[in-house]
């Protein structure tokens, strides 16, 4: 990390810290405790969206499906076998893995239009499945009396502690983004970014590195998948359909698809669109969305931080 | 179990996969159409489809035009929607990444679909069929005269286009555009306005497919985007921009749902053409009928 993406990183972790303080005591606004926990969750979700699409260059449509594979795998071992959330967490993040790798291997050999079509067929398959193993996922209708989490034996119960776990685990997996960026493989990754083959002649093993990085956004997003079971502590297949993919990716993309800090402030940002702000449309939230991913993609394709003075931004990674 | 009556679901099956079959072709032969152009592949082109469809609805309900009229109201009406998406969209974006570009044809389908949602609300739409009368009877299986219809449009579809780009200068010009486009400017082809014929061509006959399939199937609002994914399995399993491949490849897919439906589960037939779709991508991505050769040119 750069002295910059420091100063960030504390000034974004004061804010956090102190937001509910700011909040809670105010009766209109002390709801977004909540929100921002929803916003905590999609944020694990985009940091690897972002080391995949942002910095590798490569498109997946299949987020929502890693996610929703995280959240059934905590939500099944859980509710009807009764292991431990802690033990759930894991499980679900190594399946994620083996999906991931199994799919990857071969779909990260494709480029492009194709790569993008090749995740979204396997997204819709996911949620596919999702809806029809009705004896284990309940189907489209769900699942419910999911089991919430427990922190050193403490039953976790308001949103303010949620707030806290989600959020420490945000920075935790920030931190761990930014590392390997500044490592080796981040540099190799931003080199196959660029220009593939050249990365390949230097040296670097592209396959590998792209599946390893699909690999880890997958086992980001069932890892949110798994916080947002035991938040929720129910579930439903629509949660998890080609929409929230592409809603995911619209996050991203708001807040600037190649800056982790982008990913985090377009999450956030784009949390409250969908939570708070976008309720009045109800069913035509959709066409909302489809603008502003469309105009964004058109007239900001590098999102937000794109607009922060370029001296300041100066290789922001 | 009696050899007659299986026989006869199996006729039956064969009939309906076949039918199905043919949309996903002519689904796919709009991708085909402005890949052929342009190399984009256009995930909107599913919406299309579903554009086509309650069109129909619109004009023979509302408007009261009998179905042929409205066939090609529907058509003329959607083809304009890919007129404009072309003009207002996809022209701008003309120096954006890949990456952008997809997600402009998303944003593009999401926008489409949800304007759908917005006129037609969220109920299925029937449509009459083109020829009223009762259904063929063929070895205990029964084909709806709605079948014949979708075999004849697909056909003439086919065969049209194949003369189009064969034979026509507009044809020729438009695959110029494609194979390269600074080339194909220096012998005076105008490339823009052949990208832009090729998404009006892609809209309207997406739009034939989707007023063909609503007599048989209904039509609503969120079809699109599971259509247009069955109708990119054809056209990647007949081999990117070939219009005989699609055909056969879009019978293929829709014969393996058609038989799942049948004797392994309902609930995962839409899942067969995808895995079908993922295998192709995976392991013959220039298709059955493609070349390897001129796949290794292709951005796969």
């Amino acid at each position: 990390m750069t002295p910059r993406d420091w100063r960030i990183f504390v000034i974004t972790a004061l804010f956090i810290g102190f937001f509910p303080w700011v909040v809670q005591p105010v009766k209109a606004i002390s709801h977004y405790v909540d929100v921002m926990v929803f916003a905590g969750i999609f944020t694990i979700v985009c940091l690897g969206i972002s080391l995949l699409m942002g910095y590798a260059g490569q498109i997946s449509m299949a987020q929502a499906a890693f996610f929703g594979i995280g959240a059934y795998t905590s939500g099944i071992l859980t509710a009807r076998f009764g292991l431990n959330p802690w033990a759930a967490m894991p499980a679900g993040a190594l399946l994620a893995a083996l999906v991931a790798w199994v799919v990857g291997i071969p779909a990260l050999r494709l480029k492009g239009h194709y790569l993008a079509m090749a995740t979204l067929g396997f997204g819709v398959i996911v949620h596919i499945v999702l809806s029809e193993e009705v004896a284990w996922t309940g189907g489209p209708s769900g699942m419910v009396d999911i089991p919430g989490l427990q922190v050193v034996g403490l039953k976790l119960k308001s949103e303010l502690g949620w707030y806290y776990l989600v959020w420490t685990v945000v920075f935790l997996v920030l931190l761990f983004c930014f590392h390997i960026l500044h490592s080796r493989v981040g540099r190799a990754l931003r080199a196959i970014h660029e220009e593939e083959s050249a990365a390949e002649a230097m040296g670097v093993p592209t396959a590998r590195y792209k599946v390893q990085v699909f690999v880890l956004s997958a086992v980001l997003a069932s890892l949110a998948g798994s916080f947002y079971t035991h938040y929720v502590t129910c579930l439903n297949p629509s949660s998890f359909n080609l929409m929230w993919s592409i809603r995911f990716i619209l996050m991203v993309m708001v807040g600037g698809m190649q800056s982790l800090w982008g990913a985090l402030l377009g999450t956030v940002l784009m949390t409250f669109v969908g939570n708070e702000w976008l309720h009045v449309f109800a069913d035509f939230e959709v066409l909302v969305y489809g603008a502003i991913l469309l105009l964004v993609a058109l007239f900001l394709p590098k999102g937000l931080v794109s607009l922060v003075p370029r001296r300041a931004a100066a290789r922001s990674i | 179990m009696d050899s007659f009556t299986f026989g006869a679901a199996l006729l039956q099956y064969t009939i309906s996969g076949l039918t199905i079959g043919v949309i996903y072709a002519l689904v796919a032969i709009g991708y085909n159409i402005i890949y052929n152009v342009t190399e984009i592949i256009n995930f909107a082109q599913g919406e299309f489809v579903m554009l086509g469809g309650l069109f129909a609805v619109f004009f023979t309900q509302t408007i009261q035009l009998p179905v042929s009229a409205a066939f090609f109201a529907a058509v003329i009406v959607t083809g304009c929607v890919g007129f404009a998406m072309e003009r207002l969209v996809i022209r701008r974006a003309r120096s954006s990444t890949v990456l952008s570009l997809i997600i402009i044809t998303i944003a593009v389908s999401i926008l489409l679909k949800g304007s759908a949602m917005f006129w037609w609300g969220k109920n299925p739409y029937s449509l009459p069929a083109f020829s009223s009368g009762r259904p063929f009877i063929i070895a205990g299986a029964a084909v709806q005269r709605q079948a014949i219809w979708i075999f004849a449009v697909s056909a003439l579809v086919v065969i049209c286009l194949t003369f189009f780009f064969r034979r026509s200068a507009y044809g020729k010009a438009m695959l110029a555009s494609a194979d390269n486009p600074s080339a194909a400017r220096m012998v005076g082809i105008p490339v823009r306005q052949m990208i832009l014929l090729s998404f009006t061509l892609s809209a309207a006959i997406g739009a034939a497919a989707g007023v063909s399939i609503t007599p048989i199937s209904l039509m609503e609002y969120d079809r699109g985007a599971l259509l247009g994914l069955k109708g990119f399995g054809a056209a990647v399993l007949g081999g990117l921009g070939q219009f005989f491949g699609a055909l056969v490849a879009g019978m293929v897919l829709g014969l393996a749902e058609s038989f799942c439906a049948g004797y392994l589960s309902s609930g995962y037939k839409d899942a067969v053409a995808l895995v079908l779709l993922l295998l192709a991508l995976f392991f013959k991505p220039e298709g059955l009928f493609g070349s390897r050769e001129a796949a290794k040119l292709k951005k796969f």
